[in-house]
């Protein structure tokens, strides 16, 4: 739809409802007596009734000139606005009339009210009804006795779970959580290779439950995922149980209310929940990424539906993973790992940074195998209660991973094919070599977790490097 | 004509697959340029060796390929060397 030009002279938006307008409907009739003004009414068609006026029923008026309060004051000329004041002020009414004793009798200046084309009830239904245009994707009826809910289970659209409808109104507010256009292309999405659009991502984020307030971070996770080195053509297709785990850092984390604290990866935080489960159904619904199909997980995990957390920066003794990966702090950010559920590194009884590595260390051996060696990364997440440790001797992140290398370099001898009655192990050619149990920047350190439990977490990776994936980090753009 | 009690969007590719008729099945492969195409699973290379043995033995001739890592498809530049080299292909799966 067109955005409906202004009559030339002064143009006032008023409504029945607000008291202000009311008040000043003499006012009115005293400009309109002496210069050209248009009236244009929100809610009662026949209000003003003292002066001419016309009634903006479908809110075309308000809405595409951004009206937010009652009364609007606009002066235009040859088409164009060229100045507007809002509520009742006796001054600013006097010198955009021209009128110099107006509203002698109305009190010096009273505040609007809100304009009814920005009322919440309103706003989502306005917002498909001017700007749905933007919208290309397919739309689809629901018949009259079609359960919208299990329509979509039938489509072959979810991921287990029950998804919100993605009606226009919603996709449209999603996507007013983005500056980017719908059409951009963000991403090439796995394993189909089709152009991923800001829309088709916004749809799925209404589907997922995601707040506007997300895109940022679920467009940032699909750049993410969506490369070479991330390699989500690969996590998705391996029979591994792997799928992205979404680390987000800086301060945007805490104006979405994303969890980094009391059961960090479990479930009950809409952002942690939503923001991962938007990126999967993303690559399930427009890149044909299926369970069954190319996904040939054996056992997959739970984490596949969302796994996504923030970072506990505050907190953290050694800074965050982002910083530490190349983003300035306090920069909005996110690293996607390719890692399987989490598991608990316990201890309970260690009080000193070389007891704490040791146990880690030992935990850590166990990565896919015991007797694997450089095939996989890990991501290390420290609970408050084993970083306080670090924290009081001083270790920083770069100490905490010279030790923990230090400890997992592995006599291959004794993780060589066949030794202790397994025939997993490294191949012969490493015999009498010493090899380390992840390769340089092979180990993640996070920092999340409840302040009570002396407890971390081991997410074991995939095949690293550039035959499976890279951690990628990128930063969040509104 | 009612209006719908609700619309939804498409969160789909919107794509149709295209849908080819396979090839009719070679009556011989004697003359005829055969690519092995290793995926770079272990002990792919022993299963392809063996193929190789028993196309030669039916007068094919062979001709080697890998892919870079059996975690990416198989790079553009390497499909179309394949395409448009061999009359067909066999891909190993191994492990």
């Amino acid at each position: 739809m067109t955005k409906p030009v202004l009559p030339d002279g002064l143009v006032a938006v008023v409504k029945r409802e607000c008291a202000t307008c009311v008040m000043t409907e003499p006012v009115l009739a005293t400009i309109a007596a002496s210069t050209t003004l248009s009236v244009f009414t929100q809610d009662d068609a026949a209000f003003p009734e003292s002066v001419p006026h016309s009634h903006d029923s479908d809110l075309s008026i308000s809405w595409h000139h951004d009206i937010e309060t009652v009364p609007t004051l606009i002066r235009v000329e040859n088409g164009v606005e060229v100045d507007r004041t809002v509520g009742w002020s006796r001054v600013a009414w006097r010198a955009i009339t021209g009128i110099g004793d107006l509203g002698e009798e109305l009190p010096v200046m009273r505040p609007g009210c809100g304009s009814l084309s920005v009322d919440p009830d309103l706003v989502d239904k306005l917002r498909a009804r001017f700007t749905g245009s933007v919208l290309t994707a397919r739309h689809i009826d629901m018949a009259s006795a079609e359960d919208e809910f299990e329509s979509m289970f039938n489509r072959g659209w979810t991921d287990g779970l029950p998804v919100i409808p993605p009606t226009a109104e919603r996709v449209l507010r999603m996507l007013a959580g983005t500056t980017r256009a719908p059409d951009e292309i963000v991403a090439v999405a796995p394993p189909d290779l089709v152009p991923l659009s800001v829309e088709k991502i916004a749809i799925n984020a209404v589907m997922a439950g995601c707040l506007p307030e997300y895109m940022p971070w679920v467009i940032a996770a699909l750049e993410a995922v969506c490369n070479d080195r991330f390699n989500m053509h690969g996590v998705l297709a391996t029979t591994m149980p792997v799928g992205p785990v979404i680390v987000c850092n800086g301060p945007g984390t805490k104006r979405i209310g994303m969890n980094s604290g009391i059961n960090v990866f479990g479930q009950g935080n809409r952002a942690n929940m939503t923001i991962g489960r938007a990126v999967q159904l993303a690559i399930r619904n427009v890149g044909g990424g299926r369970p069954g199909e190319v996904d040939r997980a054996t056992h997959g995990n739970p984490g596949k539906l969302s796994f996504c957390f923030a970072e506990d920066e505050d907190g953290s003794p050694f800074g965050s993973l982002a910083s530490e990966r190349g983003i300035p702090p306090g920069t909005d950010a996110l690293t996607v790992f390719a890692g399987e559920g989490p598991r608990c590194a316990v201890d309970q009884l260690a009080r000193t940074p070389d007891e704490l590595t040791n146990s880690f260390a030992a935990c850590l051996r166990s990565v896919m195998h015991p007797k694997s060696a450089l095939a996989f990364d890990v991501l290390l997440v420290v609970s408050p209660d084993h970083s306080r440790i670090y924290a009081e001797a001083g270790w920083a992140r770069g100490r905490i991973l010279r030790e923990l290398h230090a400890r997992l370099e592995i006599e291959a001898n004794l993780i060589l094919r066949g030794v202790d009655g397994m025939a997993e192990g490294l191949p012969d050619r490493f015999r009498d070599r010493t090899v380390p149990k992840f390769r340089p920047d092979g180990i993640l350190l996070a920092h999340a977790g409840g302040g009570a439990g002396l407890f971390s977490s081991i997410i074991a990776g995939w095949a690293n490097g550039d035959m499976g994936s890279q951690p990628v980090t990128v930063a969040v753009k509104s | 004509m009612t209006t719908p009690r609700l619309t939804i969007l498409d969160p789909t590719s919107e794509s149709r697959p295209a849908r080819r008729a396979l090839l009719s099945r070679p009556s011989s492969v004697d003359g005829m340029t055969i690519g092995l195409l290793d995926i770079r699973k272990p002990r792919g290379d022993v299963f392809l060796d063996r193929i190789e043995e028993l196309l030669t033995e039916r007068g094919a001739r062979v001709l080697r390929y890998a892919k870079p890592t059996f975690t990416k498809p198989a790079p553009a530049d390497l499909r179309h060397e394949i395409a448009s080299q061999c009359n067909l292909v066999i891909e190993a799966l191994a492990d």
